[in-house]
């Protein structure tokens, strides 16, 4: 008994000196387990006195119990240093970039057309789309440019024979449209076009949005409104001039062609509006009644409007490209800038 | 065609700058493409007079001029031009004097001889292009002093009208001016035309033989032309203005009309004319060269001018060579005709020419004309060349100014076509000053056309043309008015631009490649494919329509190979076109690319180069999308462009609906690609369609999953063994799925392990193995009869 003091002394010194918590265990085991220093002690109580019991006990609990804390206290200390040791061995360089597949992007004509196509689903337009290899009828025949109309001199068709080409609008699909629907008929059609053109402002192939409203009472204004809302939300610019020229599409009477104000300069004056302040955007009219004759329409119950526009035109408006070639490049460096 | 606006204000001169006409006439549907000055800027010019000539003392070609400038005292200029001589006008730039290209004429001693001036040549003013032979000689009626610019009116702007295929009737001042006055509501002054007498009888015979194609023909005879003199220097000009060079005065005369009234004429040479002028069909066989000294090859489907031996002119379009006016030409016989537009148009086409004449005549020109443009070009020919006009000869039928073409336009609809009543004063003095006979009635307006108009026939045409001169712009804007309702939307079709999305995360970007590809190198990736082929290419190797979306890729991945970029994904959607034109498909695809590593570089990426399963990967991505992956098979198959060992057709519901596979080496060595590419396309309608997802009840009872390690041949497809799983896997096998192939150690030669992992789950009880054992057992030996595959230790 007399050396309990000394045996706490050294139980301290050894929780002290753990330097982990196996050591500290071991040194827990070693007085307080089972076989203990401590716990002997305890065992060795029945060999006092019932005298000298009680007060033996009462010392050796008291030291049991505080080496106990004392151990506990190590514990957490060796815890909390630890648990401090591996967040410091664990930390990462959060700047680092995350694992993932690079995106990559839809291509600008592509988002282009989807932009103007969903601008027209929204407010109630169907889209429609046809065959590319079309018929003389449809591309020209049903729309009023008959064999020989110097209006086929206004686009240089491809052919492949006779009576085939590569269509040089979408507007066949209008006419395909109107050909299996009734009236009210609202749709924008939107697809890839060929033309025999190939120079800076030219490729043989582009791309068209076409649209179409047939209805009873439908007017040149509801024509001009519809394409003045189209052309300042496609733009997001509520005060975009817009202007609308008298012009010729054999289909349309009467047609007109649609002038921006130029979106780079304001209307100022730059090389992209050749200085003029305003920028072509978009061909458009009333449906003739030829083409509605063609497609068995009533013209005197129904009247439409048809609108046509490129869509490399708008998207290089829009997204500044200077080089309508570039779209057809597919140049990775191009296509990277409109992910 | 280009006109000069001082020509046109002499017509009409709205109080407007020269901009604010354009913009008018442009606004008006007339679309002025570019205003040009005539004369580049100059100052100093005078008209003055060579008072006497003498050669230089000193120098061959140079001679000294004593030049009265109007100033009182001759000033001593010395000039080399050869046709300088005593006694000219001529437009002399004084000692200060600027010319074109900033100029400075100063004093000046040449070969010891004091000059003070230069005489001008057209060239060195600006007037024409090309180095002038000699000086400019005025005419001697030119006012002494006077400044020169302002002698020429040369404070004048060229305009270029841009016009549409309508408006033939504006291919002339006449028309064009018509359409000024009336947007500015002003009378239009035209010159005035008067038959020209006859000084002498000799006429020579027309006879039209297709009055459908040519309904008029007007002829004369001038005798005694001097195809020598001087065009006079107004007339020059104005053609300059007009973007046309001076010929000869036959020549410039005719060309004059045409931009005038609008009706182009022709003149032939009467001593080659025999019997008589004949407008009739080309016989098979016949030939004809051509004023540009081409020669066209003829029959039935041209309308010719003949003689009674031989064709001498393509009708309408050009003259030949042999009948036309030369230097030795004496008389001439002047044709002013009417052609209809088609067979202008057609034959025009037919021998690939466009003329002037032809250019007008396919648009329509005012079947009233020809008199009045016979009688207008006789004039300045008798006036220039003093030649001596016979009598008129006119065969066919001279049209009315306002043909029977009556159209009656209502009120009502005027009114709901434009959504704005404008009123009854407007609407007919805007008819009437378009050259329109109008008469109201209650319901509108009756309306006759003038024969100038081909383009006016229906109510629609004079609703255009009542909203172009009131102005679009000053019409209202409306929002179309519709009834809200539902449109059916197939919840199982997945859209197109969730799938270019879905690409675009994957890391693919979208081409857009032409629909014309290389015939070679179509072949090469798709030899045994039909597809349509273009008959008037833009150049040879955009001549073939793409049968696939590979052509247009690979030539992608060339272009960015070519330049540094080594890592290249690319998806295209698009039709194709297989088959031939009588029995074509126009099928939309989808497809894709990818080369180069398989994922970007970067510090923790796999750099390894992309292999069919990444392609495969992305590309079941996309099946997935559907949400019917199960309806969809990949087999192996060959395909000419794709590796035999690393292709496979892809199936939706047993139905080939496209390929995947890694470039074909050979292929790959033929292109010169430096890497290896996987290629795929799949029909896009099937990959769009799905289904809409069908619930079914979860489970409360536990899973039971049995593993199952086979040894199969290597050539043995994880297909075969996981069809055969599920065959034999009974109505409760929940799942099979492959977690592992492997071969090497442990695995002999020629095998591979598959392990695949089954799981069976009961709706409404839990499974026990007496249940499950003879499943697996059933597996296992299935796969040894069909497959010899055995189950690993």
């Amino acid at each position: 008994m007399e050396h309990l003091p000394t045996l706490v002394s050294k139980a301290r010194q050894a929780i002290d000196a753990a330097e982990d918590i196996a050591a500290l265990d071991h040194v827990r085991v070693h007085y307080l387990g089972k076989k203990g220093e401590i716990t002997a002690l305890l065992k060795g109580l029945g060999r006092l006195s019932a005298e000298e019991r009680p007060a033996a006990g009462e010392q050796i609990n008291q030291a049991k119990q505080q080496l106990f804390q004392l151990i506990e206290a190590r514990k957490t200390s060796l815890e909390t240093a630890a648990l401090a040791q591996r967040l410091a061995a664990e930390r990462i360089d959060v700047t680092l970039p995350g694992r993932h597949q690079l995106d990559g992007g839809l291509h600008p004509v592509m988002r282009t057309l989807e932009r103007i196509e969903a601008l027209f689903t929204r407010i109630g337009f169907d889209v429609a789309t046809g065959p590319e290899i079309e018929d003389d009828y449809h591309n020209f025949e049903a729309l009023n440019i008959p064999a020989h109309h110097p209006a086929r001199g206004m686009a240089d068709t491809f052919y492949f024979d006779a009576s085939r080409l590569l269509r040089t609008h979408t507007s066949p699909v209008q006419v395909r449209t109107m050909e299996t629907q009734s009236p009210p008929i609202r749709i924008v059609c939107p697809g890839r076009v060929y033309r025999s053109d190939s120079d800076l402002t030219h490729t043989p192939m582009f791309h068209q949005v076409e649209g179409l409203l047939v209805d009873e009472n439908v007017s040149f204004a509801d024509l001009k409104g519809t394409v003045e809302d189209f052309l300042q939300a496609f733009f997001e610019r509520d005060d975009l001039s817009v202007r609308f020229r008298p012009s010729y599409f054999p289909f349309t009477e009467p047609s007109a062609e649609v002038d921006i104000q130029c979106v780079m300069c304001a209307g100022e004056g730059c090389r992209v509006c050749s200085h003029t302040g305003w920028i072509e955007v978009l061909g458009c009219g009333m449906v003739h009644p030829a083409v509605f004759n063609h497609v068995g329409i009533d013209t005197e119950r129904y009247t439409g409007f048809a609108f046509g526009m490129g869509a490399e035109r708008l998207a290089m408006l829009r997204y500044g490209v200077n080089d309508l070639r570039l779209f057809f490049d597919n140049d990775l460096r191009f296509l990277r800038q409109f992910a | 065609m280009k006109v000069s606006e001082q020509w046109l204000r002499e017509w009409v001169s709205p109080a407007l700058s020269t901009q604010a006409l354009a913009d008018q006439v442009t606004m008006a549907g007339l679309e002025i493409d570019g205003i040009e000055p005539v004369a580049a800027a100059f100052s100093g010019v005078v008209v003055a007079k060579v008072l006497a000539c003498v050669p230089h003392p000193d120098a061959d070609k140079l001679r000294l001029c004593q030049v009265d400038d109007g100033s009182g005292e001759p000033v001593q200029v010395v000039c080399g031009a050869p046709n300088v001589a005593a006694g000219q006008t001529i437009a002399f730039a004084r000692v200060g004097a600027v010319l074109p290209g900033d100029f400075k004429i100063k004093k000046a001693k040449l070969r010891g001889a004091e000059s003070r001036g230069m005489i001008c040549s057209a060239s060195e003013l600006g007037l024409e292009e090309d180095t002038s032979e000699g000086i400019l000689v005025l005419s001697e009626t030119a006012p002494l002093g006077e400044d020169f610019r302002d002698w020429m009116k040369l404070d004048d702007h060229t305009l270029e009208l841009d016009l549409t295929p309508n408006r033939g009737d504006c291919l002339s001042l006449k028309g064009l001016a018509r359409e000024v006055g009336v947007l500015n509501r002003q009378t239009v002054v035209a010159p005035v035309i008067e038959a020209v007498e006859a000084t002498h009888s000799e006429s020579f015979d027309v006879r039209v033989e297709d009055s459908e194609s040519c309904p008029c023909y007007v002829g004369r005879v001038i005798k005694g032309v001097d195809v020598t003199a001087e065009t006079p220097l107004w007339m020059v000009e104005r053609l300059r203005r007009s973007g046309i060079r001076s010929i000869d005065p036959v020549v410039d005369v005719t060309n004059y009309v045409m931009l005038e009234l609008g009706q182009p004429l022709h003149a032939f040479d009467l001593a080659n004319l025999n019997g008589a002028v004949v407008v009739r069909r080309a016989r098979s066989g016949e030939r004809l060269i051509l004023l540009d000294g081409q020669e066209l090859s003829l029959d039935e489907s041209t309308l010719v001018i003949a003689d009674e031996q031989s064709p001498l002119a393509i009708a309408g379009v050009m003259g030949g060579e042999s009948s036309g006016v030369n230097t030795s030409t004496c008389d001439v016989f002047l044709e002013a005709a009417h052609f209809s537009p088609l067979p202008i148009a057609s034959q025009a086409r037919q021998h690939g020419l466009h003329t002037d004449a032809s250019h007008r005549f396919e648009r329509g020109v005012d079947p009233g004309l020809p008199r009045l443009a016979a009688e207008r070009a006789t004039a300045l020919l008798v006036e220039i060349t003093g030649g001596q006009p016979g009598p008129l000869v006119e065969a066919g039928e001279i049209a009315q100014p306002l043909d029977e073409q009556r159209i009656m336009l209502r009120r009502a609809r005027l009114d709901q076509a434009l959504s704005k009543v404008i009123n009854s004063g407007e609407v007919v003095e805007i008819l009437e000053r378009l050259g329109m006979a109008v008469e109201s009635e209650a319901a509108g307006w009756h309306v006759s056309v003038p024969s100038w108009r081909f383009d006016v026939a229906i109510e629609e045409d004079l609703i255009e043309e009542i909203a172009r001169i009131h102005g679009y712009n000053q019409l209202p804007s409306n929002r179309p008015q519709a009834s809200l309702s539902f449109k059916r939307d197939d919840e199982a079709i997945t859209p197109v631009g969730l799938l270019r999305r879905q690409m675009a995360a994957r890391g693919y970007f979208e081409a857009v490649t032409y629909s014309f590809v290389a015939p070679e190198l179509q072949s090469t990736l798709l030899p045994d494919v039909l597809s349509p082929v273009l008959a008037n290419p833009i150049s040879s190797d955009l001549s073939v329509m793409r049968a696939s979306l590979f052509p247009g890729l690979i030539r992608a991945l060339q272009h960015n190979l070519n330049r540094q970029q080594a890592r290249v994904r690319l998806f295209e959607t698009g039709l194709v076109f297989q088959g031939t034109l009588d029995a074509l498909d126009q099928v939309s695809m989808f497809g894709g690319l990818a080369c180069g590593s398989c994922e970007a570089e970067g510090w923790s990426s796999v750099n390894s180069p992309v292999d069919f399963f990444d392609v495969k990967g992305d590309l079941e991505s996309l099946l997935a999308m559907g949400g019917s992956l199960d309806a969809w098979r990949f087999e192996a198959a060959e395909h000419s462009a794709l590796h035999p060992g690393q292709c496979a057709r892809l199936l939706y519901h047993g139905e080939e609906a496209g390929w995947i596979g890694t470039l074909h080496p050979a292929v790959r060595a033929e292109l010169g690609l430096k890497s290896d590419a996987v290629l795929f396309e799949v029909q896009l309608d099937k990959l769009m369609a799905g289904q809409v997802p069908a619930f079914n009840p979860l489970s409360r009872f536990p899973e039971v999953r049995r593993d199952l390690a086979f040894l199969v041949e290597t050539s043995c497809s994880v297909q075969a063994l996981l069809d055969l799983a599920r065959e034999g896997g009974g109505e409760w096998l929940a799942q099979a799925h492959l977690f592992d192939v492997y071969q090497g150690k442990g695995v002999a030669e020629g095998y591979k392990s598959v392990a695949l992992g089954l799981t069976w789950q009961h709706p409404s009880r839990t499974l026990n193995d007496e249940e499950i054992n003879p499943l697996v057992d059933t597996i296992v030996e299935k796969s040894r009869q069909e497959l010899g595959a055995s189950l690993r230790a």
